[in-house]
């Protein structure tokens, strides 16, 4: 078996309003960066899983990423995997 | 209807499930028992009510651990029957989440946890949740989220009008609700989910009693 480590980037969807992202922009321009055009923030989620290949584990983690790290009516993911 | 019992669910982190059963107990004679959300049978119960609070913590959003609860598995059979099952606040979100309704609930629009009376338009009483004797009925309900901003994408939104399945609306939006949503039933009106809390307003001493007509509809067949 091989150990891989999954990053997942969940966002918000585009048509979702992000309040926090708009206070924290706001926040940004108050301490004096100029420039931001849009700031939105999302979550990052760690995984270390094992599995026999890639696919397999990529499989495990659509799953969990359709099912329960995100919700699909308000969020989109994406996620890097690297073999350890 | 001696026997009616409503189910009222406890999660870990459930903080209303105790008013609720005094408001269906106290207010209105109604018996209730309490679920522990590992028990998957619901054999006993008659009506089901998700209470308000932050189960699990809201650990990764609202309502999304709870799901997975062996009671929530359970309930999908339950609502297939035509029970009725009522979410209030977290209950409506964990409804949302497990897909019993459609939508989401998320961050208030301005980030504030928003404690206060709402006054609310009743719409729709699919499913006899509310008493809507004339068309321009309000009533007055508490609410008490942060996170009660109900999101759905057009196409979603333009179901719940077609199909007359938005119960209620805020008159004064607090929270930046998409069409300014309340509380929403499924198509068949036995599931029932709403961030106001009904329990709250049944007793004069307390502040109202607008709550009280949804929680006795739980007995209705």
């Amino acid at each position: 078996m091989d150990q891989f480590a999954v990053k997942v980037f969940v966002r918000l969807r585009p048509s979702v309003l992000d309040p926090a992202g708009e206070a924290t922009k706001s926040a940004s321009i108050k301490l004096g960066a100029e420039g931001i055009k849009s700031l939105r923030i999302g979550k990052m989620i760690e995984v270390k899983i094992e599995g026999n290949d890639e696919n397999e584990v990529r499989e495990k983690i659509d799953l969990l990423c359709d099912r329960l790290f995100t919700n699909t009516v308000i969020e989109d993911y994406e996620y890097s995997l690297e073999k350890l | 209807m001696d026997n009616f019992t409503v189910g009222v669910v406890v999660f870990p982190g459930s903080n209303c499930d105790r008013d609720v059963s005094w408001a269906l107990e106290g207010c209105l004679d109604i018996r209730t028992k309490y679920l522990w959300h590992e028990s998957s049978d619901l054999s006993d119960v008659d009506a089901i009510v998700l209470p308000g609070g932050f189960s699990y913590g809201d650990y990764l959003r609202c309502g999304a651990i709870a799901r997975f609860s062996p009671l929530i598995n359970a309930l999908d059979e339950f609502v297939k029957s035509g029970k009725r099952v009522l979410g209030i606040c977290n209950g409506f979100q964990i409804l949302t989440e497990s897909g019993f309704l459609p939508g989401a609930l998320v961050t208030n629009k301005n980030l504030n946890f928003i404690c206060d009376d709402v006054e609310l338009d009743i719409v729709s009483s699919k499913g006899g949740w509310f008493n809507n004797v004339d068309e321009k009925q309000t009533i007055k309900l508490p609410i008490a989220h942060g996170e009660g901003r109900y999101h759905c994408d057009s196409d979603t939104l333009k179901k719940l009008v077609d199909n007359e399945l938005i119960a209620l609306r805020y008159k004064n939006n607090p929270n930046g609700s998409s069409f300014d949503i309340a509380g929403i039933t499924n198509e068949k009106g036995n599931v029932l989910g709403l961030m106001p809390h009904p329990e709250r307003a049944c007793d004069e001493i307390i502040g109202g009693t607008d709550g009280l007509f949804t929680l006795k509809s739980l007995i209705l067949k």
